[in-house]
């Protein structure tokens, strides 16, 4: 405890001379750096606290020194977090390479595979996108259609994928591809690291209700990809796959209500939007609406504080298994709460007449819409939950 | 780790749990039901349970206490809910111990903690005077004659009321209305004083309440518990413990019957197949776990704030409260709806179950009360 005690204080203390002050403000969009293929810093600072915190190690202090992490243990990582939260210091980058592929890479790919990838990963040089849905595929992910010949010395890749977040920035996509359509669905799947610069790929934007989006759709046709582009064994993909989808879920709990957003709360919005009599919302319809929701949140975020209270123990438990469901359900809570509460100044959809703040809020608004879809949608969940956790019986 | 239960306590819960599957099976309210007991509960169980040191867990030491703390309470109190079992245990071991502690002087503290202890003083709340909880809202009055004091009023859902030994009669002394949490004093008076009218009333979950009407009744002024005439601190944290403590038995009845209830949809077949397999049960049931979840964090959350800081105990007892209102009343209609027909008979005990919950969702205020106060304390 000394030691780690002590490594909180080198930690605060390095954090505090070298994380410049404007990336301790909170981020934009367009403040964000992804990395990539020859994509500048939005700037100087940016670079100059990227390079800072690449150099200690610090991108990802958890992954091993040979490729560019910290080699640090998963408590130190986690103080690393909290000091650098506790300063607002904002994440050097922001990357798939980071939340998603590296740690399947880390398990599951080879040797050369580690070396190729995980650097250029925490680096920046490479930015990833994922091809895992599918046209049609819907909440049914195992049934991958895309498929990926052997051709002796390459995979002859076919096919189409959906979802695949900024594929058109992006400079490699990790995939489900098909490579046995034979067996069981789950079982004939394989994991498949493709450089979008191969010729036969061509990537096009998809609009949501919400407006542009990130989203495209990806087309592969007769792409030839190299074999030792494939991640653990062939027809093993599915169980990759798998683990990378738990991850995603509890990062997107965590983003239903841990990440600071551009829109306000809804009991700050109160203030501003609704009339008060004797210190109450007038309106007892939106004040009960107001009411019911913080309290979820309350109950939310101590559950959060209790599945990190009972990791720490060792203790298991269901919670962590339900935050995704309750977490993006109680995210378009918050979006339709902070409609009702704006009138019709949230119903902006551009232009004069309506503030930054209420046109943020109706894209956000939409875009909460997905977030109880996306990673799984809220039935899968609970398909997940009664499984799981309560054992009901599979039809 | 206000969140996860050590040893001691998982031990504590553990024993509970088999003491009273034994001692105290939903059967054993059945029976009381059943033979229209006079007294509501069994002394012998009571007695047991004050050996156990269920009456103490929360007094120190030196009151003859185990002093291990509301949280252990609470996991008691939840065990206590799984089998609905009747015992003076919430309205004498919580209510009654934690009106003396916070506010009963020294004296009081000697005379009466070792009795309620060992199992041999029960206590009851006299608070409501409406079929809505108002705690400020008192007319029951206590007019001063020379050094003394007459209560009259009319009280009602007391608690234990018809069985206690004596009774803490919340009365008005002044303030500006008869709403006021000003002028507010507690008193303390055996239930078979003169001018007493005791109406046990018979409700829906067979637990014991009573209607108590006061006339001109005597206490002096060592009768009074806490400051005279503001009275009102310590009542609001006694309240507040209470509703935490009956959200944790609420937490032991919410769970039992959803546990009989995922049992149930795992054995029962309809057109050949497990009941439990059709996803429009799956994903009520799922819901119903994310519920218990929360409300999980919930509770562990607000036992140890009791003992861990007292100051933020109102906020974090209406969330409690609120809460697990709603989640039993989800729970228990579900589980009676995905039991058929056998879940609206009397022979099977989600019934039980039900019924306790509508009660217990009344006790010391119901959701809309609870969403007031939490949304007042938070500004709106």
């Amino acid at each position: 405890m000394e030691n780690l005690d002590q490594f909180r204080l080198a930690t605060r203390a390095w954090l505090e001379e070298h994380c410049p002050p404007s990336q301790r403000q909170p981020m934009t969009p367009d403040q964000q750096y992804w990395g990539g293929r020859g994509v500048d810093f939005p700037s100087d600072d940016a670079r100059l606290w990227f390079e800072r915190m690449r150099d200690r190690g610090w991108i990802v202090p958890e992954w091993p020194r040979e490729f560019g992490g910290g080699g640090n243990s998963t408590r130190e990582g986690k103080i690393i977090k909290e000091e650098m939260k506790r300063i607002n210091a904002r994440n050097p980058i922001v990357s798939i390479g980071i939340w998603m592929l590296g740690p399947a890479l880390l398990e599951y790919g080879s040797q050369a595979q580690k070396q190729q990838h995980i650097r250029a990963i925490i680096n920046g040089d490479i930015r990833w996108c994922q091809g895992y849905s599918e046209p049609g595929s819907g909440s049914d992910l195992a049934s991958v259609q895309m498929k990926a010949e052997d051709m002796g010395d390459h995979y002859l890749v076919n096919g189409s994928k959906i979802w695949t977040t900024s594929a058109d920035k992006a400079d490699w996509i990790f995939c489900l591809v098909r490579t046995d359509p034979k067996v069981k669905k789950q079982l004939g799947i394989s994991f498949l690291l493709i450089d979008m610069d191969t010729p036969g790929i061509r990537v096009t934007p998809i609009s949501l209700i919400s407006g542009d989006s990130e989203f495209c759709q990806t087309f592969f046709d007769n792409v030839k990809v190299p074999k030792n582009n494939l991640v653990g064994e062939l027809n093993s993909g599915w169980s990759i796959a798998k683990a990378l989808l738990v991850h995603e879920r509890k990062l997107m709990a965590e983003m239903g209500s841990d990440t600071p957003r551009a829109v306000v709360a809804p009991n700050v919005a109160a203030r501003e939007y609704l009339e008060f009599a004797d210190g109450k919302i007038a309106d007892p319809w939106l004040r009960a609406e107001l009411t019911d929701y913080d309290m979820n949140m309350h109950a939310i975020g101590l559950t959060h504080f209790r599945t990190f209270e009972e990791h720490q123990a060792g203790v298991q438990s269901a919670a962590p298994l339900v935050m995704k469901y309750v977490g993006t359900e109680a995210e378009k809570v918050k979006s339709e709460l902070l409609l009702a509460i704006m009138g019709t100044q949230g119903l902006g959809w551009e232009g004069e007449g309506f503030s930054d703040e209420e046109l943020d809020t109706l894209r956000l608004w939409a875009m909460s819409k997905a977030m109880t879809i996306a990673g799984g949608t809220s039935e899968i969940q609970l398909n997940v939950i009664a499984k799981n956790v309560l054992g009901l019986p599979q039809s | 780790m206000a969140l996860v239960v050590n040893e001691e306590q998982i031990l504590l819960q553990d024993t509970a749990r088999d003491f009273l599957a034994t001692r105290a099976p939903v059967q054993a309210l059945r029976e009381l039901r059943d033979t229209r007991d006079a007294l509501g509960y069994s002394v012998d169980l009571w007695q047991s349970m004050a050996e156990l040191g269920w009456a103490s867990i929360i007094l120190p030491e030196a009151y003859g206490g185990l002093n291990f703390g509301f949280t252990g309470l609470g996991l008691v109190l939840e065990e206590t809910g799984r089998t609905l079992t009747a015992s003076p245990l919430f309205s004498t071991a919580v209510v009654g111990a934690s009106l003396i502690l916070l506010g009963g002087s020294n004296a009081q503290k000697e005379a009466l903690l070792p009795d309620l202890a060992a199992g041999k003083l029960t206590l009851a709340l006299a608070l409501e005077e409406s079929h809505h909880h108002k705690p400020t809202n008192i007319s029951t009055r206590a007019v001063a004659q020379g050094k003394d004091y007459l209560i009259s009023g009319r009280k009602t859902f007391v608690l234990d009321g018809h069985s206690a030994d004596k009774l803490c009669v919340v009365a008005r002394t002044g303030g500006e209305s008869d709403d006021s949490p000003q002028g507010i004093s507690l008193f303390l008076v055996d239930r078979t004083a003169t001018g007493i009218t005791v109406q046990r009333t018979l409700l829906a979950d067979n637990r014991n309440s009573a209607n108590i009407e006061f006339n001109n009744v005597l206490v002096t002024s060592d009768d009074i518990i806490g400051e005279f005439d503001s009275a009102w601190p310590i009542l609001e944290a006694v309240l507040d413990r209470a509703r935490i403590a009956i959200s944790a038995e609420m937490m032991g009845c919410a769970l039992e019957a959803f546990e009989r209830t995922t049992e149930y949809l795992k054995e029962r077949v309809q057109f050949d197949v497990h009941i439990g397999s059709f996803q429009a049960l799956q994903h009520r049931a799922a819901h119903m776990q994310s519920e218990i979840e929360l409300c999980r964090s919930v509770l562990l959350q607000a036992l140890s704030t009791v003992d861990d800081a007292p100051e933020q105990l109102p906020l974090i007892a209406s969330l409690a409260k609120a809460k697990m209102n709603e989640l039993v009343k989800l729970v228990t209609n579900e589980a009676v709806q995905m039991h058929g027909g056998m879940g609206v008979t009397d022979e099977l005990d989600i019934g039980f179950f039900l019924k306790r919950a509508r009660v217990s969702m009344q006790i010391y205020g119901d959701t809309g009360y609870h969403m007031d106060r939490y949304a007042s304390l938070c500004g709106y």
